[in-house]
């Protein structure tokens, strides 16, 4: 007899969608989730292209669907470090890393208030602190808090437990394994941003008011290191003239060869962040094609380019140095006009690409093909892969990948 | 049922600090049974809870604590009729501790929590007998055929209906395909297979094929659709997924291209055929010599508000492939211009190969037009190229055959333009609309519905006359509940994506069925066993929720009394928010029970302290109000807000409730417009804002002013705004002054 319950590895948006429909279609679902929230990278996101609405929105239906749901089971910190059987009969080793914090947390934030400890916020990639006892966000779901072991002292502090009423925290939590039998397992782990660091002419970390188009949405999201307002890591000056070098990393075989396919439409929309809050802002895009392929995206490139304070520079960026009083200057070749131009910036973001995950999965017995993806030919049966790590693809994408995959999960259960 | 209540109250996570405990509690003292607790989701506390519902039969409870966003799993008690009362969010965080107007709302709230569960009932289910589970597939493309094999593949039997004598579709004309995956070491072009696939799908025991065949009509609702074929046979179906495809552009709207003046210009598609004809030899139309030169123009009437406003998504991934067919003779050359060449993910390798390649000369140009050269060549004229040219200087290149890189249009266009074209002539009269129905070619129906809202699926402004709802989280949020459009007709995509896609499409209508079967809504309320329950008796045919309704769920009979068709309903209450005679009714959501809520406020004498009801969407604007609260932000104790589940369900009889009983304003916070935010209830807070547009006349015969009440449009985003927004349209409610209907 076939298990009735799916394994979705990754807790973002392509695993949520597996996880709520095949439990909406009478699953039992397990999510294995790394971070100690659900949502993943777009929970990160100020806004999704190129509709300009809000991630948390699809997220909170998401949350709600489970809610009311009932057959989902939630394990946050969590990977998968083996699977074992076939098809109908998985088996799956699960570790877990202490949370430090129980489900009788209720929110009330009376460990972050106690706790003495600071640590870097990893969510807003550095650029903010928080407690060593946090929620992640402020919309995070689970509700639930989490302390950070690196930065805790430990039992030697406890001010936490000894402020938390409701005996949520336990600071003797140890990691820990546990094995699930499931009948299909959706591995929907998705991808990083490519590490800007290694591209050494960008200069990302050496100078100064370069950052990535995700820390650029987390400063411009409400509940990121500034509020929402936008204005540049070293001094808090507003950026009213601001570049975005495209393909940074993607399309380029010392670094990602593929296209990461959303970097075009999120430079897109991150300009429109910058020309809706300073209307006297100048942005200059440097690309190589601009990517915006499908029904309503192309429309929403051709809008942006009415706008007179928005330029276009055909041609790849060269060089990027720092400039007076922490501007920024970049040198980048003008495929158009023929030889190379030199222009000076008060920010720079670099459209940093997608690195995949597959090769995480390695020890799951996941098959990675050369270009750093995973082919579902090469999945035993009743494994299936999902989402960006297939191919790089937008949320929308996802969301129809992950649907499609559910039907192929609900025939591995319904086969035996 | 009787009704035997239970009323706990937490006291924890700041709420006994921030308010009197008890006098709160006096709300509950008419139930009787009311028992506080210092952490209500604690285990103990939830015990308390199931041994009162155990051992007491308790089955009727309010629970005053956190917001229901919270502690879901805590709180659920199967059976029970439970109401959540937010006292966390919306008083202890949010409002200044232990003050008069704190402990009031926090009373209100507490009392509206009881009127509410008073005045419900335990919700069940409403099954609809005789229901059917077959899914019916038409169109018998790649993308048909997948939905066809995959629902099949589920156990589900299929009915699949393709308008050609054979199945296939369009990849029936294609020479090659593109592989997919990985294009490392690999061909790059690989046989289509789509006679294997045919074959796969005629011989499958539980999908039946009928070929040269359409739909001529589709009535009744998922799991008890009525479907006449053209050929006159009826048969009863659960689901539908539409995957009727697409149509390349008509090619001969670019003339400015040379096509249909020169012989060698031809489609992409045209191309595929030739190659197909000829075992892969690229062969001139005009003499049959080989093509050795072959020009490929990108974005032929594409990213062009002149033709399609859109891209296309496969053309240049396609045009990399036809390179491959001319680079099969190794003396030929493949020239591709293009405005960029879009090739997203890994196609991105694929791209690279044809850069590799010696033969392929790629470049970003603005082609301005396509003239005759010696020989029946033709020279294609560009500017703004990679030629090492000045901007704006020309140049012109000689081909002997030109590809045309022609978009997708979807075949839900023709139905829709129709539509359009007959709402724009019925706007200038009933001349004009019958001119336009006796002179106007019918389109190709393709769902034929006998739905009152329409006989296909409705498409959005943006869509292009895609078969899409514009959602980017939920791409199967149908605008008709269980058919589900897959494949080239949902959006433009490649083959790899249509067949994604149909699975997808498949399993939605597998889903639809099987919530059908639970008496269960589907999403977004895919957990709701309420319905609508309209008293007809007291209808007045009215015809507005029929209308209204966001999902066509409600047809008429003759004589205009609505017919309501429960398993196409989503559940929202736009009906009950429509119905002047308010008979429409949920066991747990009403007119009367809103109305009950907001008139059981204790509404206070004392000019100081207004109050003002806020009706609140349930999937934004409440989301919101508590992120507002986790952030620290306050919010003036004025406000008792009222959950709601679109504001398409807002009644107007509830302003005269609230402002005839003391409510010194209301407020209606609901998703932004338009089909750029989306609600998913496609206009709900539109809707209720073109009915407030009404109200002032009710103000008026109140002697009211019109300020008092309005609608603000919320994202969910907005949290850190929104409580600036509250407050001060407090301050204004303060400004104008207590609602004189108070002290009388």
């Amino acid at each position: 007899m076939a298990e009735n319950k799916v394994l979705v590895v990754g807790g973002g948006f392509s695993g949520l969608t597996a996880a709520v429909e095949a439990a909406e279609t009478g699953s039992d679902v397990i999510i294995v989730e790394k971070n100690p929230y659900l949502g993943g990278r777009v929970t990160q996101l100020n806004k999704y292209f190129w509709k300009m609405c809000p991630p948390n929105c699809g997220l909170e239906t998401q949350y709600k669907r489970i809610k009311n749901n009932g057959q989902v089971t939630i394990m946050t910190m969590a990977e998968v470090e083996k699977i074992t059987g076939s098809e109908g009969n998985f088996e799956v080793t699960i570790k877990t890393q202490p949370r430090f914090v129980n489900e009788k947390c209720t929110g009330c934030n009376k460990c972050a208030e106690a706790c003495p400890e600071e640590r870097s916020n990893d969510f807003d990639f550095g650029m903010s602190k928080t407690k060593a006892a946090y929620l992640p966000h402020n919309q995070a779901f689970p509700l639930q808090y989490v302390i950070d072991g690196k930065a805790c002292k430990g039992s030697s502090c406890a001010k936490c437990a000894a402020a938390c009423a409701y005996g949520a925290i336990d600071l003797n939590m140890k990691p820990e394994t546990k094995t699930v039998k499931v009948g299909a397992v959706v591995m929907a782990t998705g991808w990083n941003p490519y590490d800007a660091t290694k591209m050494d002419n960008l200069s990302f970390g050496k100078v100064k008011n370069v950052i990535t188009n995700m820390m650029m949405e987390r400063i411009a999201a409400p509940n990121g290191p500034t509020a929402g307002k936008i204005v540049r890591p070293s001094d808090g000056k507003e950026v009213k003239n601001i570049a975005f070098v495209q393909c940074a990393g993607s399309r380029d075989e010392n670094h990602l060869a593929h296209c990461s396919y959303i970097c075009c439409l999120a430079s897109l929309k991150q300009a429109s962040y910058v020309r809706e809050m300073y209307p006297d802002s100048k942005v200059k895009i440097f690309y190589i094609d601009i990517r915006t392929p499908g029904l309503y995206e192309n429309r929403f490139y051709a809008k942006i380019k009415e706008d007179q304070n928005v330029s276009f520079l055909k041609g790849k960026v060269a060089k990027i140095e720092q400039g007076e009083n922490g501007d920024v200057k970049v040198t980048a070749e003008d495929i158009h006009g023929g030889g190379k131009i030199t222009e000076t910036f008060e920010m720079v973001v670099l459209a940093t690409g997608m690195q995949p995950t597959a090769q995480s999965l390695a020890g799951a017995g996941v098959k990675v093909t050369e270009d750093g993806f995973v082919d579902q030919a090469t999945l035993p049966k009743g494994i299936y892969a999902t989402g960006t790590l297939k191919t790089p693809v937008d949320v929308a994408r996802s969301a129809q990948d992950a649907t499609g995959v559910v039907m192929k999960s609900i025939q591995s259960l319904r086969r035996k | 049922m009787e009704k035997k209540y239970g009323v706990y109250i937490c006291k924890g996570c700041g709420i006994k600090e921030a308010m009197d405990v008890e006098k709160v509690a006096g709300a509950a003292k008419k139930l009787q049974n009311y028992k506080f607790h210092d952490a209500l989701c604690s285990p103990e506390g939830v015990q308390m809870m199931k041994n009162e519902i155990t051992n007491d039969g308790v089955n009727t409870i309010v629970i005053a604590a956190c917001s229901p966003r919270a502690k879901a799993a805590e709180f659920t008690f199967p059976g029970v009729l439970t109401e959540r009362v937010n006292i966390r969010e919306f008083v202890a965080w949010t409002m200044e501790p232990n003050t008069d107007a704190t402990n009031d709302a926090a009373y209100d709230y507490l009392n509206m929590g009881i009127v509410k569960v008073q005045k419900s009932e335990l919700p069940e289910p409403n099954i609809l007998p005789d229901l059917d589970s077959t899914i019916l597939v038409i169109g018998g493309g790649i993308a048909g055929m997948t939905a066809a094999l995959s629902a099949a593949g589920a156990g589900s039997k299929v009915v699949l209906v393709e308008k050609d004598a054979q199945l296939g579709g369009l990849v029936n004309k294609l020479y090659k395909k593109i592989p997919t995956g990985s294009y490392i070491n690999k061909p790059l072009i690989v046989d289509t297979d789509i006679n294997k696939t045919v074959s796969e799908v005629e011989s499958n025991p539980n999908i039946k094929v009928y070929k040269s065949t359409t739909i001529a009509k589709t009535d009744g609702q998922p799991g008890l659709y009525n479907v006449t074929l053209s050929n006159g046979e009826t048969m009863k179906i659960g689901a539908i997924v539409m995957a009727t495809g697409w149509k390349p552009y008509d090619a001969n709207k670019l003339d400015y291209l040379g096509y249909g003046k020169f012989k060698n210009v031809v489609t992409n598609m045209e191309l595929e055929e030739i190659a197909r004809k000829n075992n892969g030899k690229l062969l001139r139309p005009s003499d049959g010599k080989p093509a050795m030169k072959v020009a490929f123009i990108q974005c032929a009437g594409q990213r062009d508000p002149n033709h399609l406003s859109y891209c296309s998504s496969m053309c240049c991934a396609t045009s990399l492939k036809q390179a491959q067919y001319v680079r099969q003779n190794e003396d030929a050359l493949a020239m591709i211009f293009y405005k960029d060449i879009r090739t997203p993910g890994r196609t991105e390798l694929y791209y690279k190969e044809a850069q590799n390649n010696p033969g392929v000369m790629l470049t970003k140009a603005d082609v301005t037009g396509v003239s005759e050269a010696a020989d029946g060549n033709m020279f294609v004229e560009m500017e703004n190229t990679l030629f090492g040219t000045k901007t704006g200087e020309k140049v012109k290149v000689e081909a002997d055959l030109v590809v045309l890189a022609a978009g997708m249009v979807p075949t839900t266009l023709g139905p829709q333009a129709y539509a359009d074209g007959l709402t724009a002539a019925a706007g200038g009269g009933d001349e004009a609309k019958k001119n336009y129905l006796e002179q106007t070619p019918k389109p190709d129906y393709i769902l034929n519905l006998g739905y009152r809202q329409g006989p296909e699926i409705p498409t959005l402004e943006g869509a292009a006359g895609f078969a899409d709802s514009n959602f980017i989280c939920f791409q199967y949020e149908t605008r008709r509940t269980g058919i589900y459009a897959a494949g080239s007709v949902h959006q433009p995509m490649n083959m790899a994506e249509a067949q994604e896609d149909a699975a997808g499409a498949a399993f939605k209508a597998i889903q639809a069925i099987d919530h059908a079967s639970r008496g269960v809504a589907v999403h977004p309320r895919a957990w709701d066993v309420t319905y609508p329950d309209p008293m007809l008796i007291k209808c007045t045919a009215c015809k507005r929720c029929t209308e209204e309704c966001p999902f066509g769920a409600i047809d008429e009979d003759e004589k205009g009394i609505p017919k309501y068709n429960l398993n196409r309903c989503r559940r929202c209450g736009t009906c009950m928010g429509a119905c002047p005679e308010r008979i429409v009714s949920f066991k747990d959501y009403s007119v009367d029970i809103v109305g009950s809520m907001l008139k059981s406020v204790e509404y206070s004498d004392d000019e100081d302290k207004p109050t003002i009801i806020c009706l609140v969407c349930e999937n934004d604007s409440y989301p919101a109000l508590d992120t507002a609260a986790i952030a620290g932000k306050k919010i003036d104790p004025a406000f008792r807000f009222i959950s709601m589940r679109c504001l398409g369900g807002m009644n107007l009889v509830w302003v005269a409730d609230a402002l005839s009983k003391g409510a010194d304003g209301m407020l209606l916070l609901g998703c932004k417009y338009g089909e750029n935010y989306q609600c998913h209830f496609v206009k709900g807070s539109e809707l209720a804002n073109t009915r407030f547009s009404k109200v002032s006349e009710t103000l008026n015969r109140l002697q009211l002013e019109s300020e008092r009440v309005q609608l603000m449009q919320v994202a969910i985003n907005e949290y850190d705004k929104l409580p600036d927004m509250l407050n001060e349209f407090a301050t204004r409610i303060r400004e104008i002054g207590p609602n004189p209907f108070r002290t009388m």
